[in-house]
Order: structure tokens, then sequence, then C-alpha cells
């Protein structure tokens, strides 16, 4: 038994299919292998890189260019707290600061118990509800000291678990068709539409 | 104070962003959903790409680059592609995560229309990684539209196919350039693409002719089929046609997203207007604010009165870039300010350019120890000659000396601060702490 499980290698399978180059499943592969186990294991970086055609290296050094990906083991709930500019004009350090000290841990730290990884971001485009703060990439905000305390006890009770699935788990929507259009539809559909401007051209220039 | 006459067009784009659940095909057929499709498919296609032509859209992504223009550069080959740029993480800019969120069958029956147009066959809109529910709704928006007919092959009977993939991204600023999100589309490291070629219309993705479009770019597309490119392009002002969404953040009192007609909405409007931002924060005074994004160089109150044209903004030294305004008032450190956006630039520069990659990491530093006291004087010329390394002449728009843009656009918010508050600067270097601390 290989590292991923049946579900993803199938996923993964659909993946490899609908691009026209293997490699650029490459990407969302990462993303499926860090939905299962909460980061990228190194186990599963071998198994992508069979699956796509590359080297491990390749596939972890094109990872690690990426802030989504991690390398080694992080919390149960990643917390993004954006600080850019307009979160920054709201109060974003503030809560930054509030937010290391009730978790009891720094910028890029873990909590003991692994639940929590807190993390500084850049802006994540919620501007409009400054400051901003995703959990696994799901939007909370605007947020004071007080909603800030109020959300890590909800994540902590479960109470948030359909909302935020735990760290890793990105799309839960599956593509549930194939490619629809065949290689022979397409190159039939290309050549009526070149015959059909053909037509088009010479009666254009017919009528000049 | 409104003395803005309400375009009866509008909204275009944003039409759905307040209706609730506007993302299920259900809402969205019920509301005019894909009837610009089945239009466009009436057509020949090259009437379709001549309607945008004459509509004058220009790019919504932030070069401004006008649509048709683009679209009739495409190289013909057997093999063509169209990539839909849904990577937004310019500062301050939200305008594609609210249209991916509430209204996905917009932008797929914008990718189908325009594929029919361009003789593409196969899409790919490419998401911010980060917008986890955005990519879930772009996908259960997909299936719904693949089950509709409206994507995939023999489309409503037309006899054109078109397979559209959504393809989430993984975090990374620079992957927006356009050259930057094909490499990573293609499964590597973000790096943009040496020009020349300088465009993707003659070799984009795996070496294809390949159009890249942004989001909103391609919303506005149903409307244009439907009604036409003429009334598209007579909303607006001199060549900016038509509406678009500004994105306002900061200190106002109603942050969001406005679409507005271009040209007979100014920043006073958009900032002040009951119906736009509704006034300053805490009703202190403004001090300064961003027209375009990050990249763009600083207006101050005396800039209120300019309309929300390229053309004006242009005028004056800025640009609308990718349409966020970020405003400040009167508490705000401008320093501090100045000192964020370039951390921001720091991090995000893929480091394949000595000037960007050492010219950030230099001007983050020098603007952190002036922002916490421990500046020198000569710090504020030493921070103003890194920049001007990076974009000799500090004029603008600003030389490049690098292989994409985002090197010359590190020193707009240094050279503003410096030049509109330059007083702050010494003050915090004299006083050895930031004077905007309470
Ligand atoms: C550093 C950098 C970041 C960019 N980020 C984005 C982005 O997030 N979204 C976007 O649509 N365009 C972005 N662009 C612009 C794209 O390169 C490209 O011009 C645009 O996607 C073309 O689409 P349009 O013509 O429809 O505007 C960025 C450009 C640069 C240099
Ligand atoms: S200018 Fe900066 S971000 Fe752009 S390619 Fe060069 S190093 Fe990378
Ligand atoms: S600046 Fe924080 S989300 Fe945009």
């Amino acid at each position: 038994m290989g590292h991923l499980s049946e579900e993803i290698i199938n996923k993964a399978n659909i993946l490899l299919e609908i691009y026209p180059n293997k490699r650029s499943a490459l990407i969302p592969l990462c993303h499926l292998a860090q939905g299962q186990d909460g980061y990228l294991t190194p186990e599963a970086i071998v198994e992508i890189a069979d699956l796509v055609g590359v080297t491990p290296a390749e596939v972890r050094g094109t990872a690690s260019f990426y802030d989504m990906f991690h390398l080694e083991p992080v919390g149960k709930h990643v917390v993004a707290m954006c600080t850019n500019i307009a979160c920054m004009l709201r109060g974003a350090d503030e809560l930054l600061e509030h937010a290391q000290e009730s978790l009891d841990v720094g910028i890029g730290g873990t909590t003991q118990d692994g639940q929590f990884t807190l993390e500084e971001a850049e802006c994540l485009a919620g501007c409009n509800n400054a400051p901003c703060v995703q959990v696994n990439h799901r939007f909370f905000g605007p947020l004071d000291n007080e909603g800030f305390d109020r959300l890590i006890k909800d994540l902590r009770s479960g109470k948030l678990k359909d909302e935020v699935p735990e760290h890793g788990v990105l799309n839960r929507v599956d593509r549930n068709y194939g490619l629809k259009a065949t290689p022979d539809q397409v190159q039939a559909e290309r050549d009526v539409m070149e015959s059909a401007k053909k037509e088009r051209l010479a009666k254009k220039s017919e009528s000049n | 104070m409104s003395d803005i006459i309400v375009n009866k067009n509008l909204p275009i784009v944003s039409k759905r962003l307040g209706i609730e659940e506007a993302y299920k095909l259900e809402t969205y057929l019920s509301t005019g959903g894909y009837e610009g499709l089945k239009k466009a498919l009436q057509m020949n296609p090259e009437d379709v790409a001549d309607e945008v032509m004459k509509a004058s859209l220009l790019g919504r992504g932030g070069a401004g680059f006008p649509a048709g223009r683009k679209w009739s550069m495409l190289k013909p080959a057997r093999v063509k592609y169209l990539v839909i740029n849904g990577d937004e993480s310019e500062p301050a800019t939200f305008k594609d995560h609210d249209l991916i969120e509430r209204d996905p069958h917009q932008i797929i029956e914008g990718v189908v229309v325009a594929s029919y147009a361009l003789g593409v066959n196969q899409a790919f809109i490419f998401c911010r990684g980060e917008f986890a529910l955005g990519l879930e709704r772009l996908q259960a928006a997909l299936n719904e539209a693949y089950d509709y007919g409206a994507v995939g092959a023999d489309i409503f009977g037309s006899g054109f196919s078109v397979d559209i993939v959504v393809h989430p991204g993984a975090g990374a600023y620079i992957c927006g350039e356009e050259t930057s999100l094909l490499q990573s589309l293609e499964g590597k490291r973000g790096y943009p693409r040496i020009k020349p070629p300088y465009f993707p219309a003659v070799m984009g993705l795996y070496n294809q002719p390949t159009v890249v479009n942004n989001i909103e770019t391609v919303s506005n597309l149903p409307w244009i089929v439907l009604n036409g490119g003429d009334a598209f392009a007579a909303m607006g002002q001199d060549s900016s046609a038509g509406s678009r969404i500004f994105a306002l953040s900061g200190q106002v009192k109603r942050p969001g997203n406005y679409e507005v007609e271009m040209g007979k909405v100014t920043f006073r409007n958009l900032i002040f207007d009951e119906s736009y931002g509704g006034g300053i924060l805490d009703d202190l005074a403004l001090k300064a604010f961003i027209p375009g994004g990050v990249s763009a160089p600083w207006f101050g109150p005396e800039h209120l009165d300019l309309p929300l044209t390229q053309e004006a903004i242009a005028n004056k030294g800025s640009m609308l870039g990718s349409g966020s305004v970020v405003v400040f008032n009167e508490s705000t450190c401008p320093v501090k300010a100045a000192w964020r956006i370039s951390k921001f630039f720091y991090r995000e520069s893929c480091g394949q350019c000595t000037p960007c990659r050492e010219g950030s990491g230099w001007i983050e530093k020098i603007m952190h120890r002036i922002e916490t006291g421990n500046g020198r004087m000569e710090d504020i010329d030493l921070v103003m000659d890194v920049c001007d390394n990076i974009a000799p002449g500090l004029s603008w728009p600003p030389k490049q000396t690098t292989i994409c843009v985002l090197g010359p656009s590190i020193p707009s918010s240094i050279v503003s601060a410096v030049n509109m508050f330059k007083q702050d600067f010494i003050d915090h270097i004299e006083k050895g702490k930031c004077t905007f601390d309470k």
C-alpha cells in the first residue's frame, strides 16, 4: 500500500487526465496530499513525483516556492492574520499582538496542543472586512480582540468543523465529469470552423 | 451630496453580488444568465470579437490593455489557450474575490464567449489558492454548467466545444504576473519569463498562443454580447469605456466594492458619498490615498476631484492599476504605511533579478529602522538612492531594469511618502521613535 489513500489516488488520476501536460497537475496534487496529511510529507512527495513523472527533488523544489505548502507539520488550524496595508489601517498589528498573547505562541509557531499555527499573512483580498483572518483558508473578519477569542473558542470546541475543515483540505467539490470534448470532436469542430471561416473570407473578398 | 448621475445600465459586472445564492445555476438563469452566450453562438466568432473591439473594454487586471486588441494579436495555430487570471493578490484589491465567490457562472459564461470568439477549445481559470470557498463555488458552478450544456462538447447544439479547468494557485503574489502565472500553471516555480516574447498571445502556455485575461474583464462579456459593444463604449469617458469595480478600503466608513461608470465619478464621490465610502473613519481629515493598488504612487487631498479614468490619473503621475483605492486618515503614520508596503514587496519578490531581490530587502530594512526610531538622517537619501537603482530616474511610469514590473513598482510608495511627508521622516529620526505612536 502506498502512502496516499486510494481516494486521493483516484482524484489524482482524474487531475492527470484533464491537463494537456501531466506536469500541470503537480500543484493540484500537492494540495490533495496536503489535504490528507495536513502538510506535504516526504512520502507524499515521492508518490507525487512518480505520478507526474518528475523527480522528488523537483516536486519539493516547486512546492517550496509557494506559501501554502508546508514541508513541516503544522497545527490542525493554521490561523493566517493579514497585516498588509488595508488591515494595518484597521488595527491588524494590535490584533496580531493580541493573538500571540491569547494563544501563547509566536508568529510561525504552533501551540503545544497542536491545535493552532499562527502566521502573519500578506493581503488575503478580504480588505473590506479588515482586519481579516483566514483559518485553513476560510475567511473571518472584521475581528476585534473579543471576536478573535470567540473564533478560537469555536474552533476548539468543533463548532466550526463543517465550515473549516482540517488544514490542507482545500476544494471539497470534485470535478464530476471527464473531458467531454474528445480530441476527435475537437478536431472535427476545428475543421468545421476553418472551412466556415474560409468561406466567409472568400465571400468578403468577392463583395469587395 | 449625491451629484452623481447613475447610469441606468449600472451595475453591469457586479449586478448579482447583492443577490442571495447568485452562485447557483437556478438563480443565475432567473437573472438573465447564459443569454449572452446563446446570442454569441448565433453569431460568427469574428463578429463576437468585433463587438468586444468596439466596446473598447480595457483589461481589468492592472495593465489596462484593450481586450479586443489583445485578442486580435492571438497568433493563428492549431492549439491555442485561454487562461483567466484569478490570482488576485495585489494588496487592497478584492473585486475578483467577490466575483468568484458570488457570481461564478458569469465568469464561466464569459470564458465560453471568449473561447468561441477566439476559437479556443481549452480554457483554464487560475484561481488564487487561498480562495478555498471560491474554488468550491467555481467548481460547483462549472459542474452545473456542464450538466446544463453551457460548457463541454457541442455547447447548446452549436457544434462548438470547450473544456474548462479550474486550477488552484498555491500562494505567491508574483503568480499574478501573466508569464509567472503560465509557469505556475505548467507546474513549475512561478518565475516570470524573460521577454521577448512580450506577449503570451504569440507564445504562452506550453509555448502555444495564449490569451490571458482577468476575471473582471471576462465577466463583462455576457453583457457586451447582449447589449452590443457600442452600448458599452457609449459609457465612460475617453478611452476608459464602460463601468468598473473600484475596491475601496482603509480608513473609510464603508469599505467595499463599488461599480461606477468610468469618468462620471471622482475620488471625492467615491470616498465621501453616502452611496459609496460614506466619509473618513472617525470623521478625521483625509491625509492621502492610493488610487490604484500599492504599486501606484499616492495622491493627496488636492487630487480628490479627479475623475476615475485611466488618462486623468496617468496625467497626474499615478495609475488606476487594479482599481483599488486605499484611504489614510490623519492618524496614520506615512512612514509606517510605506514601510509595510515595502515589506510586502520584499516578501514577494521572486528573486530572479538583483535590483528587485536586493533592493526590496534594503528598502525594507532602512524603512523599518526609520519607523522604529533607529534611522539616521542619511537614510532618507539612501532609501531614495536604492529606489533609483531599481527604477532609474524615479520617473512615472517607472523605467524597468528587471524581468517583470514587480521590481519597478517597489519605489512608488517610498518615493510618494518621502516627497509628500518628508517632515515626518525627519521627526522620526530626530525624536528616535514613531511620532504617531499613542
Ligand atoms: C506583479 C504583478 C502582479 C499581477 N497580479 C495580477 C492579478 O493578481 N490579477 C490579474 O488579473 N492581473 C495581474 N497582473 C497583470 C497580468 O500580468 C495581466 O496583465 C492581466 O492578467 C491581463 O488581463 P487583462 O488584460 O484582462 O487585464 C499582475 C501583474 C504584475 C506585474
Ligand atoms: S522584477 Fe522581481 S519579481 Fe519580477 S522577475 Fe525580477 S526578481 Fe522576480
Ligand atoms: S490588506 Fe488585509 S486582506 Fe487585504
